[in-house]
């Protein structure tokens, strides 16, 4: 919702192409969301779990109800890209969406890479693993987890600019929901793994759609959300998740 | 010659409990330092001041002559202090190669910035880091496990992995936590031998917390005894062995009739 809304600020106050709006509106999503994690989660560090989740929620109302309050209707979306049809092997696609998916493609693969085998990446699973014990192995935890936030909202505010590009129409409450559904597809894949997000994010996509085609599409969210509950109940830990062994 | 690490009237409290009571300790450059004593006697809790995973109530820890008390125990680290844990602490999840690397990180001198752009100055570093902590694994002979989870290990293995991770800090001071914990006589004897190889090859100085007498007597240069948290006595290993103080506090003061 940011992502959009930043995006439509832009482009009205200056006509930027749009892959140069795309990387200014991942900037500023991901210093918002290192100054979340200042103001909002690193006071909370050592609290518990259930603390990080509700100043979570917590930020989200806060940011919903900002912009609520700045922009109280929903707004059209420019088209920043020239989307043509064409048809592929019996598909009709546009370009808008082929390059979506690009997109979200480079974004998906560079992100298991740097978390795979770079140094920060490194740094950030052991971060995960054992937060007390690496800042002795001269990790410097504050810093990683400032970057993970920045990381996590340059990706959310990408989202936001395809999202809005693709359904143009933009206001505060438009993020809600696609929260919500990529919480139930981390949730398919696993907790934890990126990969298995992806997978669950795909997984959740095709089942919706195919729900429209065979049953009244109000069904849609219904059998969504019954998919995370069947899933939940015979994989706990998500498609791809690793349980966590409790040695006794 | 000033020691490399020295506490100075070091106090922690915790509540109503004097953890550590004005505890001196001073570790020479060179030398294998033992910290003995019986369980509760602030032995761990020392460590956890030096490494700055508690900041100390009173007193100075000084290293290489800076005071380090109040510093975050990353920069304590990145500072030359090394050390391993009472009960392995192990990324389980993380593969045996990235446990070493994260501390080899350390090393590294670009800044963020260019990893988040992973210009090739910071890619050439990252080969290094790799290169150095395959070097390292390869020293303690675990290079072809270097693709494993660290969680998968067995214990043996993981206590090595805990001291090569420790080492990839390329620390001057390496702090080992009870290293012979749960480890028969042979094990033990094996390591104290391992811990000799450790010492000449990386030049590091050690200071260990053990309860096997045998290994604290055969490889340290110097003791120092805590007991409810003061130190009740330091000095060579035979000085020790004939100490009064130090025989009441393992089986208690003998009753005069």
């Amino acid at each position: 919702m940011v992502g959009a809304f930043a995006c439509l600020l832009l482009v009205s106050l200056v006509p930027l192409p749009f892959i140069v709006a795309l990387l200014a509106v991942m900037v500023i999503t991901a210093v918002l969301g290192a100054l979340i994690e200042r103001v909002a989660y690193r006071p909370l560090r050592q609290a518990p779990r259930v603390s990080a989740i509700i100043t979570a929620l917590g930020c989200g109302l806060v940011i919903q109800n900002t912009t609520l309050s700045l922009s109280p209707y929903a707004r059209p979306m420019p088209r920043l890209f020239e989307s043509r049809t064409f048809e592929f092997a019996g598909v009709t696609l546009n370009s808008l969406q082929l390059f979506i998916i690009g997109v979200s493609g480079v974004l998906m693969l560079g992100l298991d890479f740097v978390i795979r085998k770079t140094d920060w990446g490194i740094a950030l699973r052991a971060t995960a693993s054992d937060r007390a014990t690496v800042p002795l192995m001269g990790v410097p935890v504050n810093r990683v987890i400032s970057l993970t936030f920045a990381v996590g909202g340059a990706l959310a505010g990408a989202a936001g600019v395809l999202y809005s590009q693709a359904y143009p129409v933009v206001g505060a409450a438009m993020g809600a929901l696609i929260g919500w559904k990529a919480f139930v597809a981390a949730v398919i894949g696993g907790i934890g793994s990126i990969r298995g997000a992806v997978l669950g994010g795909y997984i959740l996509g095709v089942v919706e759609v195919t729900t429209v085609v065979v049953l009244p599409s109000t069904w849609r969210d219904l059998i969504a959300y019954s998919l995370l509950l069947v899933i939940l109940i015979f994989k706990p830990n998500g498609l791809l998740g690793s349980a966590a062994q409790q040695k006794v | 010659m000033t020691p490399l690490l020295q506490l100075d009237a070091v106090t922690k409290r915790f509540g109503g409990l004097c953890a550590v009571s004005a505890a001196r300790l001073e570790v020479q450059a060179g030398h294998t330092h033992g910290i003995i004593g019986p369980n509760g006697a602030g032995k761990t809790t020392l460590f956890n001041l030096i490494t700055g995973i508690y900041t100390p109530d009173e007193g100075a820890i000084r290293f290489e002559g800076t005071n380090i008390a109040g510093f975050r125990p990353n920069q304590i680290a990145a500072r030359g202090i090394g050390r391993t844990f009472q009960n392995i602490r192990l990324c389980r999840d993380l593969t045996v190669l990235d446990n070493v690397r994260m501390a080899y990180d350390v090393r590294l001198t670009s800044s963020t910035w260019s990893a988040l752009l992973n210009l090739p100055s910071h890619r050439r570093e990252e080969q290094r880091s790799i290169e150095g902590s395959f070097e390292l694994l390869k020293a303690f002979g675990m290079d072809a496990m270097a693709g494993q989870l660290a969680g998968g290990l067995p214990y043996g293995l993981q206590r090595r992995l805990e001291i090569a991770r420790a080492l990839a800090l390329k620390p001057r001071l390496l702090l080992l936590d009870e290293p012979a914990a749960g480890m028969n006589s042979a094990e033990t004897l094996r390591l104290m031998e391992f811990l000799r190889w450790v010492r000449e090859h990386f030049d590091v100085t050690l200071v260990l917390i053990e309860h096997h007498m045998k290994l604290v007597m055969g490889l340290c240069d110097h003791i120092t005894v805590l007991d409810f948290g003061v130190t009740i006595a330091d000095g060579t290993p035979a000085e020790i062995q004939g100490n009064r103080r130090v025989i009441d506090a393992y089986l208690g003061e003998e009753v005069e009739a």
